[in-house]
Parts: C-alpha cells; sequence; structure tokens
C-alpha cells in the first residue's frame, strides 16, 4: 500500500494560561501500519526539523495498557475504533488527504497543560480520597486463602480494568467523572478485602470527585461507549448503592 | 460522617431526589390522563361531575396540590443545578463533537432532558392559567352537578382545542413530555441503582412504551373532541 499524506487540523497551547487555537499541519508520507501516535512523532520529527515547537502529546506504554495517553480524534474520544486506546489506533483506518481534527479531552477538571496534554490529576485525588484497601505490612498472605465467587472475580475484574484515562470524561456531555469513580468504588466493594472499608471509601470518593468539579452523571452512556476498556455503567449503578448504603448506614447509628 | 442533607446535595443525593420526583410525577400524569379521559364519555357532564368530585376534597386537595408543587420545584430546581454544573465542568468546548450512541441507550432523549423539561414547564405555567386561575362561574361556565352550580370545566376544554395554535402546541408539548420520559423512566431506576443484564433492557423498553402511551393518550383528546364536539 501507498503512503498517505494527511492533513491535520491540531489544538496548540502555549501553556495553561494562554489562549489556544486550531492549526493546520500537514503529515507526509504516513505509513498505513504506524499508530496514530506514530504519526504524530513523525509530524514532529518533520516540524523540529524546520524548527518548530512539536505537538505535545502524553503517551507512554503505547499498548492500551497504561491510560496515559488520549486524545480527541475527529471529535471521538481515542479516535474512530472502539475499545481502543488512541495508541492503538493504526493509520489503516484513515484514507490518503483524510482531515484530521486532534483535540485534548476537554473539561475544567482536566486542564490543558499544553496542546494535547492535560493535568489529570484530579484522578489521583478521586482514588487518594478512599481508592485503596488499608492493610499493614508483612508477609503476602496466601494465595487463595480467601475464597472468591468466579461470579464476583470477573465482575470485580471488568472494573479493574480501568486505566483511568478519562475517556468517559471527556465523552460525556456534561463532563461526568461517575464512570471512572464508580468503576474504582466498584472494583473494591466487590472483593472481601476491599469490603471492610466500602462505607468510608463510597463517601469520600464521590465527595472528591464532586469537588473536582465534574460534571453529574444524566445516565446518557456516551462514557460507555468511549470507555477503551468497555467499562457499563452498571457500575455507576452499584456506586449509587454503595453511597446510598452509607447514607443508610448513617441514619442507623 | 456522612449528615443526610450533605448527602442529598452530593451528585449521587441529587440524582435520587431526581429519581424519585420522576416517579411521583409519572404517577401524577397517568392519573391526570385518567382523569381527562372522562372528556370523552357521552355524559358531556362527566368530567365536571369527576372535577366536582376533586373540589369537594377540601383540605386533603390542598395537601395534594402543595406536595405536587413541591414535588416539581425540587425537580425542576435539581434540574437546574445540574444544567448549571454541566456548562461550569467544561468551559472550553469541542472544535469537532461526534457522538458515539451506543445502541440501547437513548440519545436523542437523555441529552435534551433540560429542554423538553423547560418546554414542559412553560406549558404548565401556560395550563395553570388556562384552567386553575382562568374563567369560572362568573365568566358563565356554569353546569349543574347534583343540584349545585359547578364550573364548566368540559366546556373550558372543548373551546380551548377549537383553536389551532393552542391544539398544535399541546401536541408539541405532549409529544416532549413522551421523549422526556422516554429516557427519563430508565434513567430514574439507574439513578436509584437498579441496574441488572436482564431486567435494565426491560425497563428501557418499558419507559419508552410509558412515553408513547402517555404521549398518546393526551393527544387522542384534542383529535376525538374536535371530532364528537
Amino acid at each position: 500500500m501507498k503512503n498517505m499524506n494527511l492533513n491535520l487540523l491540531v489544538w496548540r497551547q502555549k501553556d495553561a494560561g494562554s489562549k489556544g487555537k486550531m492549526e493546520s499541519y500537514i503529515a507526509e508520507n504516513i505509513s498505513l501500519d504506524m499508530s496514530f501516535l506514530e504519526m504524530l512523532d513523525q509530524v514532529n520529527e518533520d516540524l523540529i526539523k524546520k524548527g518548530l515547537d512539536p505537538i505535545e502529546f502524553d503517551s507512554d506504554c503505547r499498548e492500551g495498557i497504561c491510560g496515559a495517553c488520549g486524545v480527541v480524534v475527529n471529535g471521538q474520544v481515542h479516535g474512530p475504533q472502539r475499545a481502543t486506546t488512541v495508541c492503538q489506533l493504526y493509520m489503516r483506518n484513515f484514507k490518503d488527504k483524510d482531515k484530521i481534527v486532534i483535540e485534548p479531552f476537554r473539561a475544567r477538571a482536566f486542564p490543558v497543560i499544553r496542546d494535547l496534554v492535560i493535568d489529570r490529576s484530579s484522578f489521583d485525588r478521586i482514588i487518594m480520597a478512599g481508592g485503596y484497601i488499608s492493610v499493614n505490612t508483612g508477609g503476602a498472605p496466601d494465595a487463595n486463602s480467601i475464597p472468591v465467587a468466579k461470579e464476583i472475580v470477573d465482575k470485580a475484574m471488568d472494573a479493574a480494568a480501568c486505566i483511568g484515562c478519562g475517556a468517559c470524561v471527556a465523552a460525556c456531555p456534561n463532563a461526568s467523572a461517575s464512570l471512572f469513580t464508580a468503576a474504582k468504588i466498584s472494583h473494591l466493594a466487590l472483593l472481601p478485602q476491599g469490603k471492610i472499608e466500602r462505607k468510608k471509601r463510597a463517601e469520600k470518593m464521590v465527595s472528591q470527585m464532586d469537588k473536582e468539579g465534574f460534571g453529574d452523571c444524566s445516565n446518557i452512556g456516551e462514557c460507555e461507549a468511549a470507555c477503551p476498556k468497555e467499562i457499563s455503567i452498571s457500575h455507576i449503578a452499584r456506586m449509587k448503592r454503595e453511597y446510598f448504603r452509607a447514607v443508610v448506614d448513617e441514619i442507623e447509628k | 460522617m456522612l449528615p443526610v442533607f450533605t448527602a442529598l446535595r452530593s451528585s449521587v443525593g441529587k440524582k435520587i431526589l431526581m429519581a424519585m420526583t420522576a416517579f411521583s410525577l409519572v404517577l401524577f400524569v397517568v392519573v391526570h390522563l385518567l382523569g381527562n379521559l372522562k372528556l370523552l364519555s357521552r355524559n358531556s357532564n362527566a368530567f365536571n361531575i369527576y372535577a366536582h368530585k376533586m373540589m369537594s376534597l377540601g383540605g386533603l386537595l390542598y395537601v395534594a396540590e402543595i406536595g405536587l408543587l413541591l414535588l416539581f420545584l425540587t425537580h425542576i430546581i435539581i434540574a437546574g443545578l445540574i444544567f448549571i454544573g454541566k456548562r461550569n465542568a467544561r468551559p472550553v468546548g469541542y472544535y469537532m463533537n461526534k457522538r458515539l450512541c451506543k445502541p440501547g441507550y437513548n440519545f436523542i432523549g437523555s441529552t435534551t432532558m433540560i429542554y423538553t423539561g423547560a418546554m414542559i414547564l412553560i406549558f404548565l405555567v401556560v395550563h395553570l392559567m388556562h384552567f386553575k386561575f382562568g374563567p369560572g362561574i362568573k365568566d358563565g361556565y356554569i353546569k349543574e352537578v347534583d343540584g349545585k352550580s359547578v364550573r364548566d370545566l368540559h366546556r373550558l376544554v372543548v373551546e380551548g382545542f377549537q383553536s389551532f395554535w393552542y391544539v398544535s402546541f399541546y401536541t408539541a408539548v405532549i409529544s416532549l413530555l413522551g421523549i422526556h420520559l422516554s429516557h427519563g423512566f430508565w434513567s430514574a431506576f439507574q439513578s436509584l441503582g437498579i441496574n441488572h443484564p436482564r431486567y435494565t433492557p426491560l425497563i428501557l423498553g418499558v419507559g419508552i412504551l410509558i412515553a408513547i402511551t402517555l404521549s398518546l393518550g393526551f393527544i387522542s383528546l384534542p383529535v376525538l373532541l374536535y371530532f364528537i364536539g
């Protein structure tokens, strides 16, 4: 197959304080076997050779498991291929002369640091609020010493697949972080080790999520559709039950 | 510590209130439609008799009206808060935005809730001015029920439906109510944490069925009254 030339329209922003704008670039001689980020790498090499500032974007593992990358491609979070992070999106999804619009994830709680790089530390603060289990250090417990039913393990694993990329927030018309927070609450609440702190966790994580300035969940389902790990909004329902449980328990006291 | 008031102000709590008021309001709309069907009775006084019975409830009617007002207010205020929160949560929008609209979810209904809701609110004001605070006995809308003079609501309705513009507005708003409910019904379940791989698709379907039934039920009134008078 012949290599392609593409017309890019990319969001450029010098730093968090300055106003950004969309700028046009031509991506020349792009192989169909390149990943989307490799395409950007090549564009950046050309820019550097010309003495221009490269387009900044986040990436780490480039195999779809770390959650570092994420841009909006032609209006779709992580690009047109479902259940895929943008690093696993290949250029064979595009045609020669295609126009490609590339933007950062948009949310107040995800401020742009530069170009396509956003600050997702709001997610870290939600995790810090309760997305962990408290275990004393010491010898590792025996494997299989706590039996967990297969169906429960499967559900917990589905939620634990969350890589925290922020696609759910970016895709949500309300910029809600419910799917992310729910995945973390759900994953831990389902397992025996996590059940002990479930009430405090649900309360703290939801209240931190609200504090960060994310929108409310309107049950639209865009997050589930955009999630590269296909996490279901049934976990959002579980988050509501967990929170409800915490409230009811407080009344009982 | 998780005081109830704080909990209800959280993102989860707001939606719990939204869902509970939504269910109550759906119930009210169903009862309202059943009452309105009396308009289609052969006895042109049937609706007036029904209305008179309601009016005779006395103090109980006031309790019901205040309850209804509180339900509406709660629903509307939280809707406003959610809308403001959504606007604040994304100050810079997308240059290009393609929604994914996963099959099974109702994208048209879910993203227009605030607008369909606002139209229903406008209708509600017009509707209350027309009937609750509209022309009464002293304006000549008078009918006999059990030997007593009561307000002729039947005539007020039928006369209202003679106006092409009113019928168009009515039909449009009722259709929007249908769109509102087509997402609202299942969404209320989800907001209360009710989600199940087998029953959620069923709830979605029932919601759409309720939306269509209620819309057609209300729209049937101007259509049928026009033909049978």
